[in-house]
């Protein structure tokens, strides 16, 4: 180290040319999110109290199933975006920058597909 | 991994009381940070009283006068006292800045506390060691990258318009005062870039005579090197030549976008 060059260091291992494409996403789902949370939190005051048999029915409407199903894809995904960001900025610990960045992706996915089945179950299985 | 206790050399701990010269009642004091690398002390807070009535309008004033009259040993840069030359640049009261051009009547009443530039090197009391910003700098080829031969005659020339875009951007200094203060610089300082240095990599990207525009935003689209801003704006509230180094990081992310979209 103490005989490296300072311009090798600050060059590193040079340009991933890769990054923009996470930040446009980033705001990309964070515009798509600004009506969607709105709607979610209108929807859910609406449905406060009702039985399932209500909430059954407004979801097997097919504007606020899809809208659901969007909703939670977008979030999660979004939520993943933010805190690989996080990651990054605040972990130095290389393999725990990794690991806490799969781990993430991994439980976004999870979660995802998990909404998403459980939601065609309810719509579609009644 | 994490460690619960600061390393020896940043815990700074009490130092010595200096009175001022020849005594005076107008009296400041004024906190200095004071590390040596050649004894194995800690860091320390020096405090110095220095008689204002006998002193310049300037905190790089002050500084001067502690040095030449109370403690020749109080080590800092300091060069063109006017601010264009970004050798004096530190923490003062709490904010990075120039010493040369912080009016000592515009800040807040009372006992001033100098520290040298956040989350770098020291090298020895006020000094940090900048290297590593220089060589980041350098690594952004800041000089002109042509394809077409140069005319025979004359210079390669620019219209006014495209000469103002780069103003905003050319006066930087490099002192580092926005880079300093940018936390994501002091977490990733190794691979951001940091404010200062995209400030300069706009300032060639905008110059209507470069050629190599392509392959410069090439080495800027990286998640570290360009995309650890988080938009703080840290950089923009303490330059002191007023210049928006934000912006200028913004306007790099635009001009990927620009040619991705």
């Amino acid at each position: 180290m103490k005989y490296r060059n300072p311009l090798s260091i600050a060059r590193g291992l040079g340009s991933s040319k890769d990054g923009l494409g996470h930040w446009w996403m980033q705001r990309l789902t964070a515009i798509a999110l600004v009506p969607l949370v709105f709607w979610f939190a209108l929807s859910i005051i609406a449905l406060a109290g009702q039985d399932r048999a209500h909430v059954l029915t407004w979801m097997q409407s097919p504007f606020h199933g899809v809208v659901l199903s969007l909703f939670l894809v977008t979030s999660l995904y979004h939520a993943n975006l933010g805190l690989q960001a996080v990651f990054e900025d605040y972990i130095q610990a290389r393999w725990l920058q990794l690991s806490s960045r799969i781990t993430a992706g991994f439980a976004a996915v999870f979660l995802g597909f998990t909404g998403v089945f459980a939601l065609l179950r309810l719509v579609f299985g009644g | 991994m994490h460690k619960f206790l600061l390393p020896m050399n940043s815990r700074v701990v009490k130092g010595k009381t200096w009175a001022a010269a020849e005594g005076g009642t107008n009296l400041r004091k004024f906190h200095i940070y004071r590390w040596d690398p050649d004894t194995p002390d800690q860091p320390r807070m020096d405090t110095y009283e220095v008689d204002m009535d006998k002193c310049g309008p300037m905190l790089l004033h002050a500084l001067i006068k502690i040095k030449d009259e109370i403690d020749p040993t109080l080590t800092f840069r300091r060069s063109c006292r006017e601010g264009i030359c970004g050798s004096c640049s530190m923490n003062i009261n709490g904010a990075n800045t120039l010493a040369c051009t912080q009016n000592l009547s515009d800040l807040a009443p009372g006992d001033v506390t100098i520290n040298p530039l956040p989350h770098m090197s020291v090298v020895k009391d006020l000094v940090p060691d900048m290297t590593h910003f220089y060589a980041q700098y350098q690594s952004i080829k800041p000089w002109m990258q042509t394809q077409s031969p140069a005319p025979p005659d004359k210079e390669r020339l620019q219209s006014p318009e495209d000469r103002k875009k780069l103003d905003g951007l050319y006066e930087c200094i490099l002192c580092a005062c926005c880079s300093t203060s940018c936390p994501s610089y002091w977490w990733n300082g190794e691979r951001y870039l940091g404010p200062a240095i995209l400030l300069q990599a706009q300032r060639w990207l905008l110059d209507s005579r470069d050629e190599a525009t392509g392959e410069r935003l090439d080495d800027l689209n990286d998640p570290f090197r360009l995309f650890r801003c988080d938009t703080i704006l840290n950089c923009t509230r303490v330059c002191p030549k007023g210049l928006n180094p934000a912006k200028a990081i913004v306007d790099i992310k635009r001009q990927l976008l620009d040619r991705q979209i």
